[in-house]
């Protein structure tokens, strides 16, 4: 049976690896027909900015990955609004395009839609 | 109910507990714990939204121990149920999901 999974992305990307994790998770969670969805909100939405240019710390490039999600069938990219608005993120700066903006209400309703959530 | 989220950060040094208060709903249940037992004080950043989201029917738990280790007991807010660790457990049966917001 498959279950309804959400990755919950809050972490910036480089200072830890919890960032990557999650994307990892996702990708290899999709190999095995799972309804996956992820959301990125508070410092997570940075990981979304298609300026970064990682290879100046020598790690491999986050906005890199993430147009792997929908190579991979994970259509259900989630972005919490508020996020990108308390950090003067614009949509038009960040590395995909098929993102779902959510308000507050939005992300609790898809919380309750869950039958798994994944925190990173 | 819904989604029981965990909190176990302080609200003076770290913004988690508000993140979850703007996303949470009122099926919803708020538990706190670890060193989120700190935003259970009436003094803490987010005291007043914590009241707000219980009177719009948030149940909002915080683990016991925790609370006694710190020393809170007889600084604890109004409506914050203390729950001890059985009670935690059957708090993630009653609830669909758990969210950590570690």
């Amino acid at each position: 049976m498959n279950k309804k999974i959400l990755l919950i992305s809050r972490q910036a990307p480089y200072g830890t690896s919890t960032a990557r994790e999650a994307i990892d998770i996702a990708l290899a969670a999709s190999v095995y027909d799972q309804d996956i969805g992820i959301l990125f909100m508070d410092d997570g939405v940075f990981q979304l900015l298609k300026s970064q240019q990682s290879q100046n710390i020598d790690q491999k490039n986050i906005a890199s990955i993430l147009p792997a999600l929908a190579l991979y069938g994970i259509e259900n990219i989630y972005v919490h609004q508020e996020s990108l608005d308390a950090r003067t993120i614009r949509t038009n700066e960040l590395v995909l395009d098929d993102l779902q903006l959510l308000n507050n209400k939005d992300v609790g309703q898809l919380l309750s839609q869950q039958d798994q959530l994944m925190s990173f | 109910m819904s989604t029981l989220h965990t909190i176990n950060k302080s609200p003076f040094a770290n913004n988690t507990l508000f993140s979850c208060l703007k996303i949470c709903t009122e099926s919803d249940g708020v538990l706190l714990l670890e060193d989120g037992v700190f935003g259970t004080i009436t003094s803490a950043p987010g005291a007043d939204e914590l009241q707000l989201l219980i009177q719009r029917g948030v149940k909002v738990f915080a683990l016991i121990n925790d609370i006694k280790a710190r020393g809170l007991e007889e600084k604890l807010a109004p409506n914050i149920e203390p729950i001890d660790y059985n009670t935690f457990v059957q708090l993630t049966l009653d609830h669909r999901c758990v969210q950590s917001w570690y």
